[in-house]
């Protein structure tokens, strides 16, 4: 047995003695769930292979998907599940494609509060004695502060659904204020249809292929005629989103300095955060001492959407040795329409060995 | 033992590669009976020409069989990982040009741009349960491409050949592939996007990180002299 197994197990139990249950996956799994979810990026990330009456099924990539569905099929409520086992990643460098991973989730609909702390202070217990940086985050405060931006749902759905992809985030943003080379594309492509009806231009443009319609088409042309009568987002509003997203503090500094900025937007966001660093402190976490970065989790963990959290090495060459969050929205696609609030992590357990120099 | 240069085995790109060599003093040749995949090398000594198809001339460089290879920079991005790592550019030869580029039907007049595709793929995708398809032989090059642009809710599907009857086919709403003047985009009534290309790819002179070294460097410094190349391209 490996350090890194004997770490497993050894986590696996504790995560037993707190209250969850074992649960077993395959390690192959359909590719198309994963594909609807992650998109195509992970195909770049994914072991995919063919399987002659299945289609393409992927080495399990993460076990998060499959315990989800697990719950789903048997789940009572609240429900604690823990697993260990290895998954599969390619990767560019020389990092290891087949790794371990301890994790632990926690699907409960009341308190999310309380339970967003049992499973940071569980992690913060299973890893003590690691010289490990904890971090957190709140993609909901993000959220927020999109949903709360002045202009159209349009707008504001495109924005929230590039939040974990900061460059085209940006991009769309500057489009929306009124600047920069997109938004100068888009005046010109407006000014053409302004000039003709979509049905004109379609006809102009030659023979019909493809399966999107013309009506599709004439649509989504009149949505952009529309939109561009919509106001620039104020440049006030984009810098203090901008603001927002550059902020790292300890957590208590940093609901402070959000509460200060008076943005009513943000205040459920922010009662949320509040609660839970009070559950954090009732769970023993002191909330002054906890960093927060509003930014953290935005580029690595595409389906959390509320708390975030990371233990990180100090060693720029190491992985995160613990990462989770609250994936809300992940039931709620996975369960069609039996969504279930759910918060989990997950540990790796090679990288603690190789910190502990016993890999 | 002598440096193998791998050098696509037919077509126009042979004898362009040829032509390259001879205006450097370097003659390559074709020798033996007309269908006989065998080459000399004149003008260098220790320099021995291996012809290879130029699909498989990435293959070779990344397990340095060859030390050198000339290719379409598009098919070493596309076929090795991180490619950087694994061959050298030593030379860009000034022909074969050609960009891989996104096309989508002429009729789509609400899109001229990756910002417009990106929109529209989350709306299909909402209209018709699945996501957007781009065809396309160059999954790696067209995914990284989307992927470092943010385009979300599209999907690759495999295409082999005459991917630019895939849209009419209905088996693709989109395409990803390599175009010199547009042409045959045209007659399938596609329009190449606003953006940059995904690769704008040309005849390369490759190294091989992996090959054998030690044992030809005199001849390869010989040949890099010839060439007027730096000559410490591989160490």
């Amino acid at each position: 047995m490996t350090e890194a197994e004997r770490l497993a197990a050894e986590l696996l139990a504790q995560m037993q003695a707190a209250g969850a249950q074992p649960v077993a996956t395959e390690i192959l799994q359909p590719a198309e769930t994963l594909l609807d979810l992650y998109g195509e990026d992970i195909r770049a990330r994914a072991y995919v292979t063919h399987d002659p009456r299945q289609g393409e099924m992927m080495l399990r990539p993460d076990f998060t998907v499959p315990v989800v569905q697990a719950h789903m099929r048997i789940g009572a409520e609240p429900a604690r599940y823990c697993y260990a086992g290895p998954v599969f990643r390619m990767q560019t460098s020389t990092r290891a494609r087949e790794y371990l991973q301890v994790g632990f989730e926690l699907f409960a609909r009341d308190d999310p509060a309380r339970a967003d702390a049992e499973v940071f202070a569980l992690f913060t217990r299973l890893l003590q004695g690691h010289d490990l940086r904890p971090v957190t985050g709140d993609i909901g405060i993000l959220k927020a502060a999109v949903e709360g931006l002045e202009t159209s749902p349009e707008r504001k759905a495109a924005l929230l659904r590039h939040i974990w992809r900061p460059r085209r985030f940006r991009a769309l943003l500057e489009r929306m204020g009124g600047h920069g080379p997109l938004a100068k594309a888009r005046a010109e492509l407006v000014t053409k249809l302004q000039n003709a009806s979509a049905e004109t231009l379609i006809a102009e443009a030659g023979q019909m292929v493809g399966l999107r319609s013309a009506e599709e088409i004439a649509e989504r042309a009149a949505l952009l005629c529309a939109d561009a009568q919509t106001p620039p987002i104020p440049q006030a509003q984009v810098a203090r989103l901008e603001h927002l997203l550059a902020l790292a503090a300890p957590a208590t500094e940093a609901l402070a300095q959000l509460r200060a900025q008076d943005w009513p937007a943000l205040t459920p966001a922010l009662d949320r955060l509040e609660a839970r660093l009070k559950a954090l402190a009732a769970a023993g976490i002191d909330p002054a001492a906890l960093p927060f970065e509003a930014s953290f989790g935005r580029t690595t963990m595409e389906y959390y959407d509320g708390f975030v959290f990371g233990f990180i090495a100090g060693r720029a060459d190491l992985p995160p040795v613990a990462t989770g969050g609250r994936y809300d929205a992940l039931t709620a696609v996975l369960g069609q329409g039996r969504a279930i609030p759910a918060v989990g992590g997950v540990i790796r357990p090679e990288t603690l060995a190789l910190l502990e120099g016993k890999a | 033992m002598s440096v193998k240069l791998g050098v696509p085995s037919k077509g126009r790109l042979m004898e362009q590669t040829f032509d390259w060599f001879a205006d450097r003093g370097v003659n390559l040749k074709r020798t033996g009976a007309a269908r006989e995949y065998a080459g000399a090398v004149e003008g260098v000594d220790g320099v021995e020409l291996v012809l290879l198809s130029a699909s498989e001339i990435p293959r070779e460089l990344a397990a340095g069989r060859i030390h050198l290879g000339v290719t379409g920079s598009d098919l070493v991005r596309e076929h090795l990982a991180d490619c950087a790592a694994q061959v050298t550019e030593l030379a860009p030869m000034g022909f074969g040009h050609a960009d891989l580029i996104i096309a989508v039907p002429k009729v789509w007049v609400d899109v001229e741009t990756l910002d417009d595709l990106d929109a529209v793929a989350s709306r299909f995708r909402a209209a018709h349960g699945f996501r957007l398809r781009i065809a396309t032989k160059y999954h790696r090059l067209v995914r990284e491409y989307l992927r470092a642009h943010g385009v979300a809710d599209y999907q690759l599907v495999d295409s082999q050949g005459a991917t630019e009857g895939t849209v009419k086919n209905l088996t693709a709403e989109a395409i990803a592939d390599i175009t010199s003047t547009g042409e045959t985009l045209r007659a399938n009534h596609l329009k190449i996007l606003r953006d940059p290309p995904v690769h704008c790819s040309q005849a390369t002179l490759f190294a091989a990180r992996a090959a054998a070294w030690d044992e030809v460097s005199d001849a390869m410094a010989a040949l890099m002299t010839r060439l007027g190349l730096p000559d410490d391209v591989t160490r």
